[in-house]
């Protein structure tokens, strides 16, 4: 450029200012359900993060459990000790407002991670399969078809039983959340690869793929360097959405008595402990939990929705 | 049309061929299964002569066929758990799944398109809004909470319906229990059917509104209003019609889908069935009924996308000629 | 003169958006005389398509006529029931759009859409129907269409589904056919046949035809008088030599100037520079004024209306508003 370039440059904003001036923050403050949405994610989320500060009680201490508190109502005394809680107690006298806040720490901790994993490992696999192609390519998109035509809860059901029959019986209580998120996120992976494939396929042709080739630089590092910026928008959607799909399933796997160990309670272990007492007319112990779940499941799914038109505005 | 066939036929034995390794290795590689079938007290060379006897020290491939042969003439050992041989529980058991799935199939795909149709035709009504809200919370809601629900309403508050089993069930043929020939049997299937089946219809639902705006807006249906044809041919004549062919096809395979999540809804009803085995049968790691299930879901899934493959051809007639063209 | 076959006056179409509302067409107004062939041309974006949606009532919502009316042999038909509307479309205004690879339905054979439609519109039997659409389809060029009625339109090429389209628009024998570009999707060796057997079809029957296009050659061969259309409004309209030989808008000049004639001697093409307008950017004034080499002061002030020119013949230009001041 010469100096004589008159053209003045628009002054350089802030990342802060250009974020909030996007089509996507645009949408998102116009759009009532969105902004909702994410506000009742937001609290749950944060509620989750900090229960050890927030909660009441450690519903896990057990020098905190007083077994004669069992069974209160919300907001009214306990007829032996006086002592009253917010959302009640519930069979052993476990404040349930403390248990939720611990509850939904372990279903979105078991949520985040099988995302994190799924992503991680669709993304790679995606990488491969559309960079190599051939039989590699073939056989990773062979398995996906199949997968895909199989419920994912029942892939993870399966994972989970198979992967139960691996660990000696001493280990299975510990590991189980462990085992719980791979079998979450290998239910999940095949959405990320056909997005990553896709662009990979479409990318890995072009001259700059060949010009680093050429200087010696591995192909590879470029295209995740280009490719991954490219599809960000739909990897973004698919996580959302995909994480409401993981808590969804983790509650239903514990609610089944095959996920995370009863002494580490999710939302669906809540759940399944709370049905036992709704003949008995104790209904906090299961409406709480459950609304809980229902509003943590239902913002994230309306923000995944309104992130995948918002990044597509053709669908409008 | 017969090298159609035969090509899908030939893709679905592969497929199963694929599933029952899965089903072989979980089988043979998960836990010990001399040490599930013998007591503590048992000797090494005991348990050695049994490993023979049984073939585990048979090359793989020798193994896996004898799996296989044994597996199509429905021989999947006993069940760890149970006992007793894995097919006569699966048989015993099948029956309450396939009424159950059956009868939410045709609740799901009844409302699914009728609500899809109403929300499609009348976009901006109230009641369209209102189906279309409801709607994102039952894809948000969790099957399990959604019988939990129905149960504390129909079955403790208002105490209208039973909330566990299958009710009085009456025999029909040699092994077929059915209910629902019975009263008890017919109200008992009520809330397990609408539980199972929400989640589905709301997915049918949402299919048959995007497909049926996509052809509501299409030049053929532009062209039939030009044509004067009233509002109820353009819309059922033509415009359901179009939007049906790929609804069909994730209809069918949800049908699959509605099998496979029968396991929720048989545990939140203690329902008798296939389902419900299955999960005590992960939760005790009981291998062949495990294995059995799965080669089970994957025969019924396969049956599924031919028969939905086959519909698919009859409905469409684009496919018949382009198929048979593309192959000469 | 005789009562016309349609008459439009002052159509206004429009269509809210988020920034506003866009108005499609503008005011225009037009008469089609019955067994007349009209001509409509102008660019794309200009109102052409959407002025033939309108006439049909088929504006989709949130889109709508904003204004005007439209008379159809002394009735209204822009404001009648929509049940009464349904009978005028295809009974009395056929329709042929521009792609016949998307108008017909691939579910159906040619068979089918035929009579349903003639039976929706005429009190005949199925039989009587099959009939009349055999005949019908023969008289379009299809041949063997005894045979290959029963055939679905994958079966039929472009040209040959284009017949079977316009034998869909004629099978209720209208008064006014409205084809929307009937030959842009088309082989250009195809596209002169089916022009004719449009003309020729609508000449048998004696119906009208509003012909859309941006093709001045078929105007200029077809057409007995044509609609020029600017940004959504009329620029200038008149019998078809007339406005070739002595075009008088600005815009039309422009628009001649762009036809390549084996007469012309000059070697490049006139082009008018710079592009229509956005509908939510028309200048005021003159719609034109920003691309009009003659434009004056009061073009930027005021708008033209459609100046009567005498015979026949209306332009919507102050060039031609000062006594004795030609072009």
């Amino acid at each position: 450029m010469s100096k004589d370039d008159t053209t003045i440059p628009p002054r350089p904003r802030s990342w802060a200012y250009r974020a909030w001036d996007s089509d996507v923050a645009y949408s998102f403050r116009t759009s009532p359900v969105a902004m909702l949405a994410g506000l009742v994610a937001v609290i749950i989320i944060a509620m989750a993060a900090l229960a050890p500060w927030l909660a009441p009680f450690n519903p896990y201490d057990p020098s905190q459990l007083n077994l004669m508190d069992g069974f209160t109502p919300p907001m009214e005394p306990n007829a032996f000790t006086g002592n009253t809680y917010w959302l009640g107690t519930d069979n052993q006298g476990r404040d349930v407002f403390s248990t939720i806040l611990y509850g939904a720490r372990i279903s979105l901790f078991v949520g985040f991670s099988a995302v994190l994993f799924a992503m991680v490992l669709g993304i790679t696999l995606g990488l491969i399969a559309g960079y190599r192609g051939g039989w590699v390519d073939s056989l990773l998109m062979r398995v996906a078809d199949v997968q895909l035509s199989f419920p994912s809860i029942l892939i993870a059901l399966l994972i989970f039983g198979v992967a139960r029959g691996f660990i000696p019986p001493a280990y299975r209580e510990t590991m189980a959340i462990w085992v719980l998120i791979v079998a979450i996120g290998l239910s999940d992976w095949v959405q990320y690869a056909r997005v990553v494939r896709g662009a990979t396929m479409v990318e890995k042709g072009k001259e700059y793929v060949q010009a680093a080739r050429v200087i010696g630089a591995h192909p590879i590092k470029i295209l995740v360097r280009h490719i991954l910026p490219n599809v960000m928008g739909p990897v973004l959607v698919i996580a959302t959405i995909g994480l409401a799909l993981a808590i969804i399933a983790e509650a239903t796997l514990s609610f089944l008595g095959v996920g995370v160990p009863p002494t580490q309670p999710s939302l669906g272990t809540l759940i399944r402990i709370g049905q036992q007492y709704l003949f008995s007319g104790e209904w906090w112990i299961l409406l709480f939990p459950s609304i809980t779940l229902l509003a943590l499941a239902l913002a994230v799914n309306l923000l995944g929705d309104w992130l995948r038109d918002a990044l597509n505005p053709r669908l409008r | 049309m017969l090298a159609f066939i035969i090509r899908r036929l030939f893709q679905s034995v592969i497929v199963m061929l694929a599933v029952a390794l899965v089903s072989f290795s979980l089988f043979r590689f998960v836990g010990d299964p001399i040490a599930s079938m013998v007591g503590q007290e048992t000797t090494l060379a005991e348990r050695a002569a049994l490993r023979d006897a049984l073939g585990l020290n048979d090359p793989f491939l020798v193994q896996f066929w004898s799996f296989v042969a044994r597996a199509a003439q429905g021989d999947f050992g006993i069940s760890y758990r149970l006992q007793q041989p894995v097919m006569e529980l699966i048989l015993s058991r099948l029956p309450a799944t396939l009424e159950l799935a059956m009868i939410s199939g045709i609740f799901a795909f009844l409302f699914g398109v009728g609500f899809g149709v109403y929300t499609a035709l009348k976009r901006r009504g109230w009641l369209s809004n209102a189906i279309m809200t409801v709607s994102l919370i039952g894809v948000s809601l969790p099957t399990f909470l959604i019988g939990v629900l129905l149960i504390w309403v129909f079955a403790v508050e208002l105490q209208m319906l039973p909330s566990f089993g299958r009710g009085d069930v009456v025999p029909v043929g040699d092994w077929w229990r059915t209910g629902l020939l019975t009263q008890s049997g017919r109200m008992s299937l009520i809330l397990p059917a609408i539980t199972l089946g929400l989640y589905q219809m709301t997915l049918i639902m949402r299919l048959v509104r995007a497909e049926m705006l996509e052809v509501l807006r299409t030049d053929y249906i532009k062209f039939a209003r030009a044509r004067g044809l009233t509002n109820r041919a353009v819309n059922f004549g033509h415009a359901l019609k179009n939007t049906m062919v790929p609804v069909i096809t994730i209809t069918g395979l949800q049908l699959g889908s509605i099998i496979a999540f029968s396991i929720i809804t048989e545990t939140v009803f203690q329902w008798p069935g296939v389902g419900a085995l299955f999960i005590r049968s992960v939760q005790f790691v009981d291998v062949p009924v495990m294995a059995a299930y799965l080669m089970l879901i994957a025969l019924i899934f396969v049956v599924i996308n031919l028969i939905v493959d086959l519909l698919y051809y009859a409905v469409d007639p684009r496919l018949r000629v382009s198929r048979s063209h593309a192959r000469h | 003169m005789a009562e016309p076959l349609l008459s439009v006056r002052d159509l206004v179409v429009e269509f809210p958006t988020r920034k506003g509302v866009l108005r499609a067409i503008d005011k225009v107004s037009f008469d089609i005389a019955e067994g007349e062939v009209l001509g409509m041309v102008g660019e794309s974006g200009a109102g052409k398509s959407i002025t033939g949606t309108a006439i049909i009532g088929l504006i989709e919502p949130p889109g709508r006529i904003a204004g005007g009316e439209i008379w159809l042999k002394g009735k209204r038909i822009d404001n009648i029931a929509p049940e009464a509307m349904r009978r005028v479309r295809g009974r009395r205004i056929g329709m042929v759009f521009q792609d016949p690879l998307t108008s017909l339905n691939p579910l159906y054979t040619v068979a089918q859409q035929l009579i349903e439609t003639i039976r929706s519109h005429l009190d005949v039997s199925e039989k009587e129907a099959r009939a009349r659409a055999v005949a019908l389809l023969d008289r379009v060029g299809i041949p063997a269409a005894a045979r290959r009625i029963d055939d679905y339109p994958h079966h039929f090429s472009g040209g040959m589904r284009q017949r079977v389209v316009i034998a869909l628009a004629l099978c209720a024998e209208p008064e006014l056919v409205i084809a929307d570009e009937p030959t842009t999707a088309l082989d250009v060796s195809v596209q002169a046949q089916i022009i004719d057997v449009l003309k020729e079809i609508c000449a048998e029957r004696g119906a009208a035809v509003m012909l859309i296009t941006h093709d001045m050659g078929v105007i200029a061969e077809t057409a007995d008088r044509v609609a020029v259309l600017y940004a959504g409004r009329l620029a200038e309209i008149g019998p078809v030599r007339d406005v070739i030989q002595k075009a008088e808008h600005p815009y039309t000049q422009g628009l001649m100037g762009s036809i390549p004639t084996l007469a012309q001697e000059s070697d490049r093409l006139v082009q008018i520079p710079g592009s229509m307008p956005r509908l939510n950017a028309i200048p005021e004034g003159c719609a034109f004024n920003p691309r009009c080499e003659h434009a004056f002061e009061r073009c930027f002030r005021e708008r033209p209306d459609p100046l009567d020119r005498g015979t026949g013949r209306r332009v919507a230009c102050w060039l031609y508003d000062r006594v004795g001041a030609g072009a």
